[in-house]
């Protein structure tokens, strides 16, 4: 009876100091949390989430102190894949921190310009160029569609347009073949 | 001399249906209504449109310029009137529209002037650059711009070290129904072996193969006439026949089938010795050397529900239904498909111009192309695998496309599918096979092109982050250094007296500053004139 | 509207399900020459059983019930339950196995396709587990039709209409008696012929007829056959020859039991089975090495059923480990470049 509690005992302690080395000896060196929460996040740093950026909205996720449902750009997709990420529990986007919306970029109306360079303070990306009393123009390539350049605008002159599907970016669709019950006999 | 060839694994062998529409001599079309020329018409990027509604155009003017290396330019395929430039639809599944030319042709047919391009005494570059601007892309249906393809591989032009081994031309053509290229072969047997041979020198390839599928005797007999023609200068032609089995006119597996060799998916196949030219774009090359004609027109296949199968010499622009009205077409007629059955996309309009990879026009019935049987689960039958010429896993990558885990399917190779269909051909559960990795493979780009974004995106924002905390610095270095210096003007050591009398010297000398300020400046509206 | 490829080989699911039945009828056929009609009862049976478990789970499943019904999966399932039970066990033995197999195996797993083990060896393992005695009860040969109706259906008096396989007789005499050599047993005992068994030969190579003609269809690829065959034969070959005493010849081992259709029939099962062709030879060859082990040193007569359940379990290890060399990505093409 001893004998086999000091043999279990014994066994336990072997195994335990030998899985804890492993533990220490091959330890795998991931990602920082916070890196693989951003690299999910769209950046485009509107802010809608209610943090200055991806990042901190990334930061806040990791600590908890934020929900995964904060952010309308990456949208239920987005949502999911923290889901994923952070073993949570999926949610549908919070409807205080806005609503999906189609990728779109910021288009300048060029004849209502007065150049007053206060949207190029306001984009987070650098994706507005011009200078003091010039027009100014989006660089739709770089434009990440966030919006903060639209309140800033004294004379309304940003608006938001979709971004129009093209042959480089059409996608195939999934195939869906729908399996018609012919049925002659239920 | 019979040439050792190799086989490549899998293919299928789908009735071939071609002798229909070799009956024939290949037919030109008269002048169409409206010319609708996209400009976007090969791999790479979208040729700037140089004309304007209104202008007039001549036959082979430039009316397209090559946007960058990687795109062909586009040309007036006759001369006439510039109706509009406009977004029309275009030839692809998606059925989106793209920018188009029109042109109402006025008859005249007037070229411009054409000089043939003295090649041999030009620098390699300059030959490229004449054939980019000639807008000559693969005529095989991937319309590749073939400049990009003309470059000898590391080594020099004519030297056998390290230059090209074997030049590939593709007569094969594989695919059912097409027989553009077997025509071609037939009727301009001369100028196709003379543009190989020039591509042999561009490229200093070692020796030229032409492959040709068995089931063209004709062209078979055709070409290697016109080797015999060519004497001496054809020696290092051969003309191959290669066995009838899809898709033995894949680039890769009749590169494989001649020369034994294998390119992996995503390498240049000049780094293993061998380059591969559909006979449709020598001929081309063949025309924009010699005669100096751009690319303007191409042999396609008119096939299917029609009642008289034939090849025809098309324009670029001209209407697939305008082509399809003098073959035939049968009362159900309900689609155009551009290609063969295997590869061929359907037309999202039977107005939608032919274009340089439009090979065929394969009019489609219900009765022809029937829609397909219900989708059965996999069994794992192992059919697709056996099927497939690129080795592949079909039904693992289906399996994985089809649950959308891209990631797993990519592990299985997904980019090296060449998506010829076989699998979906010999599918015993008539699961759309191919379907699944074309929406992956979307999926995948579109999914990659979207990190791009968000990399760059981020990048730029916290660049940008750093520039307001480098410049708030500097600001504030600025301010420090500027009030050290005005310190030291009136006189004041910055290292003495106690911070009150400092701040209150300052101040002083702020206001008499302000002061003489004021009174020195003219008065405002007065500095401009 | 559908894409491309727009035509289609004419093959369906049921058009391969409906060649593998026909490949069975030679072995049926003598089956019925042999044992008498009593394993065309068992057949109707079980194919009935698992027809209309199918279409009952497909109508719960809300799936098209016609469609998989007709696809004729349910009833190669069905006739290889029949072909590997007794044909004289009573009718629930056959019904239980059935409904077993369809409904648990297959549909609980996701219906044709989803099922990681071969139903029909499921069904054998469960029976064989839970009724070791009624599933070793096998004709000693073809009584008449009205006795086997009586067993099958009424009261199962067997007094001499049963007799043990040649397996099991082989087994049962080698483990009671360490004296005994396989000659002995296999040259006196009532169930044994030149190669296997009395009438079980014949039984055998009507598979083994049947199946190459599957291979000559294209159905079936000859990985899995042959290595599930030298596997087998094999090990029998080589424990024969250091100890012939003991051990029964290749020969013996490939004409009895369920040897050959297991090997074109039931080791084939492409839904659970390796799907890679060198996948298919680990396959094959475990499955017979597993086969004889169990046949050899088990408690069970036949060892076909259990190293099949237990190969099934590791496909997809071996299939994730002998993915074939994709175009271009090959070997031999290393070195094969531009550079002579």
């Amino acid at each position: 009876m001893i004998a086999a509690i000091l043999v279990m005992a014994l066994g336990a302690v072997v195994l335990g100091a030998a899985l804890g080395y492993a533990a220490v000896r091959f330890r795998v060196e991931g990602d920082p949390l916070v890196e693989k929460i951003d690299a999910i996040l769209p950046q485009t740093q509107c802010g809608q989430c209610g943090f200055p950026g991806c990042k901190p909205y990334a930061t806040a996720i990791a600590k908890g102190e934020a929900e995964i449902n904060q952010c309308p750009p990456g949208g239920e997709e987005g949502i999911r894949k923290l889901a994923d990420l952070l073993g949570r529990e999926a949610k549908p986007l919070s409807a205080e921190h806005g609503v999906e919306k189609p990728k779109s970029v910021a288009v300048i109306d060029e004849n209502l310009c007065i150049g007053c360079t206060l949207c190029i303070q306001a984009c987070p990306v650098d994706a507005i160029v011009g200078a003091a009393k010039q027009m100014h123009t989006v660089v739709d390539s770089l434009c990440t569609g966030c919006e903060l350049c639209l309140p800033p605008c004294p004379v309304d002159c940003i608006a938001m347009v979709p971004i129009a599907e093209t042959v480089e970016t059409w996608k195939w669709r999934y195939p869906v073949i729908p399996i018609k019950p012919r049925q002659k006999v239920a | 001399m019979l040439r050792r060839l190799f086989a490549f694994n899998g293919g299928v062998k789908p009735p071939t249906h071609k002798s229909s529409s070799t009956r024939a001599a290949i037919a030109t079309l008269p002048l169409p209504p409206e010319l609708v020329i996209p400009l976007h018409q090969s791999i790479g990027g979208t040729p700037r449109p140089l004309v304007r509604a209104g202008q007039h155009v001549l036959k082979g003017q430039l009316i397209g310029a090559a946007d960058g290396n990687i795109s062909a330019a586009i040309h007036a395929s006759t001369s006439g009137r510039v109706v509009a430039v406009e977004a029309r639809v275009m030839a692809h599944a998606s059925g989106l529209s793209t920018l188009c030319v029109v042109i109402a042709p006025d008859g005249e047919d007037a070229w411009v002037e054409c000089r043939p391009v003295p090649w041999r005494s030009l620098p390699g570059d300059q030959v490229r650059d004449l054939l980019r601007d000639a807008g000559i892309v693969g005529l095989g249906g991937a319309v590749f711009p073939s400049h990009l393809k003309l470059k000898p591989g590391p080594g020099s032009r004519g030297s056998s070290k390290g230059g090209l081994r074997h030049l590939v031309i593709n007569g094969a053509e594989c695919e059912p129904f097409i027989t553009c290229d077997d025509m071609q072969m037939r009727e301009q047997a001369n100028a196709i072996l003379a543009g190989a041979t020039i591509m042999g020198e561009l490229l200093g390839a070692e020796e030229i193969l032409v492959g040709i599928e068995d089931n063209k005797p004709e062209a078979v007999a055709a070409m290697q006439a016109a080797s015999g023609r060519l004497g001496e200068r054809g020696g290092r032609i051969q003309i191959v026949a290669v066995p009838t089995r899809y898709p033995a006119g894949g680039a890769k597996q009749l590169i494989r089938v001649l020369t034994g060799i294998e390119v992996p998916h995503g390498e240049r196949s000049t780094d293993y010795g061998v380059q591969c030219f559909n006979t449709g774009t020598v001929f081309a090359i063949h025309e924009a050397l010699e005669k100096g004609r751009p690319l303007l027109s191409r042999i396609v296949t008119v096939a299917g529900n029609v009642e008289r199968p034939g090849n025809y010499e098309v324009l670029f622009g001209t209407p697939m239904d305008y082509v399809v009205a003098r073959a035939g077409p049968k009362p159900d007629t309900d689609r155009f498909i551009m290609g063969g059955p295997m590869m061929g996309y359907a037309m999202p309009s039977r107005q939608v111009p032919v274009v340089k990879a439009t090979n065929c026009i394969l009019v489609g019935s219900p009765a022809l192309f029937p829609p397909p049987a219900p989708e059965m689960p996999c069994i794992r039958c192992g059919e697709c695998a056996k099927a497939c010429p690129a080795d592949l896993q079909p039904f693992e990558m289906y399996w994985h496309s089809r649950a959308k885990s891209f990631g797993k399917a990519q592990e299985y190779h997904l980019f090296d599918c060449i998506e010829c269909g076989c699998c979906t051909y010999v599918c015993p559960s008539h699961i759309p096979l191919v379907d699944y990795f074309r929406f992956a493979k979307s999926e995948i780009w579109a999914r990659e092109r979207e990190k791009d974004s968000a990399d760059a995106a981020r990048d730029r924002y916290e660049f940008r982050q750093h520039r307001e905390e480098r410049e708030k610095e500097e600001r504030a270095a600025r301010l420090a250094a500027k009030a050290a210096a005005t310190k030291a003007r009136i006189g004041i050591d910055p290292s003495a007296g106690g911070a009150d009398t400092d701040d209150q010297a300052l101040i002083a000398a702020a206001i008499r500053r302000t002061q003489s300020a004021t009174t020195d400046l003219p008065p405002a509206g007065e500095s401009g004139t | 509207m559908n894409n491309s490829p727009f035509v289609l080989q004419p093959a369906s699911v049921r058009s391969v399900m409906v060649r593998v039945l026909a490949a069975l009828l030679p072995g049926v056929a003598a089956y019925v020459h042999f044992f008498g009609a009593s394993i065309l009862i068992q057949l109707g049976l079980a194919s009935a059983t698992a027809l209309g478990t199918e279409a009952l789970v497909l109508f719960l499943r809300r799936k098209p019930v016609w469609l998989f019904v007709s696809d004729g999966s349910a009833l190669v399932t069905a006739w290889l339950i029949a072909l590997t039970f007794p044909p004289i066990g009573p009718w629930w033995l056959i019904v239980v196995g059935t409904a077993f197999a369809i409904v648990i195996v297959k549909h609980l797993y996701g219906g044709l396709g989803q099922n990681p083990f071969n139903p029909a060896m499921a069904a054998f393992c469960l029976m064989i587990v839970a009724y070791p005695l009624l599933m070793s009860q096998w004709p000693a040969g073809a009584a008449d039709f009205a006795t086997q109706m009586r067993l099958i259906f009424g009261n199962r008096e067997l007094d001499g209409l049963t007799m043990a396989t040649p397996l099991d007789a082989l087994r049962t005499a080698l483990h009671g008696n360490a004296r005994t050599t396989v000659e002995a047993v296999t040259g006196s005992g009532p169930v044994f012929g030149y190669l296997g068994g009395k009438g079980w030969e014949w039984i055998a190579l009507g598979y083994l007829a049947g199946g190459l003609w599957l291979l000559q269809q294209r159905l079936i690829t000859w990985h899995l056959p042959t290595a599930f065959l030298a596997g087998l034969g094999l090990c029998a070959g080589l424990a024969h020859l250091a100890n012939p005493g003991l051990y029964a010849s290749p020969l013996f081992h490939l004409f009895s039991g369920g040897t050959l259709l297991g090997a074109f029939f039931i080791v084939t099962d492409p839904v659970s089975g390796a799907t890679t062709p060198r996948g298919k030879l680990i396959f094959g060859a475990a499955i017979g090495l597993l086969t004889w082990v169990i046949r050899t040193f088990g408690a069970y007569p036949d060892g076909i059923a259990f190293a099949v359940m237990l190969m099934n379990i590791g496909v997809p290890l071996i299939d994730m480990y002998t993915q074939p060399p994709v175009f271009g990505h090959k070997i031999r093409n290393k070195g094969k470049g531009g550079h002579p």
